[in-house]
């Protein structure tokens, strides 16, 4: 089936998607893509969340017919023409990254927390990110990194 | 595979029953799973995200009446008020994005011993809506599973709504789990006390093959609340009481060693969060004296 949905702003149109097929795929696959991660395929690790609609929501999920004309936002979408986004700079300079796999989904979590709520406590923070798993750091630099990055964004002027 | 699309409920009811082998989808966190691990191979998928109206909720003869398509994450944004109980179990349900996704009407769909919401529908006494080309019908949760994932659905039907009757008394919901996100739970429990009517309310997860009520422990309690006037009173709860609830709640599963946990943990964790569970909403009752009953 052909799917045309908007995916971080600008529209998009695959042929020959397969009814079954995940949004996940079709985003790494079809559209080119491949910063959503794709892992444990069963909404576990939070390592695929996007956008839908405005929704943080795991991408594996989301029948590929499912968003058909939504709007979809992803990793790629996060940065600036000239720039990181605050949330991608704070896990940077914080050594929020190591092996890199869980970031993306990381990334857009900590992006809807921080656009909901400007100075989110510890607890919500947890509980905020509670769906997205890393296996290496611990959770203490990626939870610094939040923390960084919510500090930036609630400075006057500060870009989101 | 087709994809089907339907956009107003009328076309949902016409495509169930024209495609017998189509899978109805709505947050898709069990159906992707299934597809997405080769177990779900559907001659088709009947997405039910654009049918106009299943995503809303109102009131109606003095119940909310939740659309099939509400989200667990706006259960617990718009709801908590009114429907305290569904809206603590929706709370410890998955992580935030599948919050996003999934609906109570979903859980029941799937009917897996182990849904969270089953527990706190049980124990409100809510009642399944459902719908066929042939028209549309209700029944109580309670008649709603009939085995292990296994419903009182026929093969044409759809569930269109749940309707919870907003509490008159506390409402509880614990489970036991091996973390706080993202987990299936061991054992749960829902636990709604009615004092307009005397009586109290009670659901089991993950310890039968169906969720399923305790309705000894609720005659049990029911009866010393009343015999000792502490529905009026509203005095401390003797600790025995609540010690026989959780026994008798224990009692009334039947749960199985599994990998997450064997039968004799599971009627243990029961008989203790029926019992907790207990204390916290007698601790609600007993601080809410302004609510006349």
């Amino acid at each position: 089936m052909r799917l045309t949905c908007t995916v971080n702003g600008a529209s998009q149109q695959v042929d020959d998607v397969w009814e079954g097929e995940s949004l996940l795929y079709v985003l790494r696959e079809r559209m080119g893509l491949p910063g959503s991660k794709n892992a444990c395929e069963q909404g576990e690790c939070g390592s695929c969340t996007v956008y839908l609609d405005g929704l943080p929501v795991c991408a594996c999920l989301v029948a590929a017919g499912q968003a058909e004309g939504r709007q979809v936002g992803t990793v790629e979408g996060l940065a600036g023409a000239a720039a990181l986004s605050p949330v991608q700079q704070a896990f940077l300079d914080a050594g929020a990254v190591q092996c890199g796999f869980c970031t993306p989904g990381l990334l857009v979590a900590t992006h809807d927390l921080l656009t909901r709520s400007g100075r989110p406590s510890d607890p919500e923070i947890r509980e905020a990110l509670a769906g997205n798993l890393c296996r290496c750091t611990g959770y203490e630099k990626i939870l610094d990194a939040v923390r960084l990055a919510a500090e930036r964004m609630s400075e006057p002027g500060a870009h989101r | 595979m087709d994809f089907l699309r339907p956009t107003t409920w009328a076309e949902a009811l016409e495509a169930r029953a024209a495609f017998p082998g189509a899978v109805a989808i709505a947050g898709g966190t069990d159906v992707m799973v299934g597809i997405n691990f080769g177990r779900l191979r559907p001659a088709s998928l009947l997405d039910l995200t654009r049918v106009a109206g299943l995503q809303e909720w109102g009131t109606e003869d003095g119940a909310v009446r939740l659309g099939a398509g509400v989200s667990y994450a706006r259960v617990i944004g718009e709801l908590g008020d009114r429907l305290p109980g569904l809206a603590m179990a929706a709370r410890t349900i998955g992580s935030p994005q599948i919050r996003n996704r999934g609906t109570v009407a979903g859980n029941l769909a799937t009917a897996s011993p182990a849904g969270d919401a089953h527990p706190a529908l049980l124990a409100a006494d809510a009642e399944v809506e459902v719908a066929s080309v042939r028209g549309t019908r209700r029944m109580p949760v309670r008649d709603f599973y009939t085995g292990v994932k296994r419903t009182a659905l026929a093969p044409d039907e759809l569930i269109a709504a749940v309707s919870v009757v907003p509490p008159s008394g506390p409402q509880q919901f614990s489970k036991i789990g091996t973390r706080n996100a993202m987990v299936v739970s061991v054992a749960a429990f829902g636990l709604a006390l009615h004092p307009d009517r005397r009586a109290v309310g009670t659901g089991i997860g993950s310890a039968a093959p169906t969720p399923r009520r305790a309705p000894a422990a609720e005659e049990f309690l029911a009866g010393e609340l009343t015999s000792a006037g502490l529905w009026e009173s509203r005095a401390e709860l003797p600790e025995a009481t609540a010690a026989r609830f959780g026994e008798l709640v224990a009692a009334a599963a039947a749960p199985i060693d599994d990998v997450r946990g064997t039968a004799r943990y599971r009627v243990h964790a029961l008989s203790v969060i029926a019992r907790r569970a207990l204390t916290w909403a007698w601790a609600d009752y007993r601080n809410d004296p302004a609510k006349e009953i």
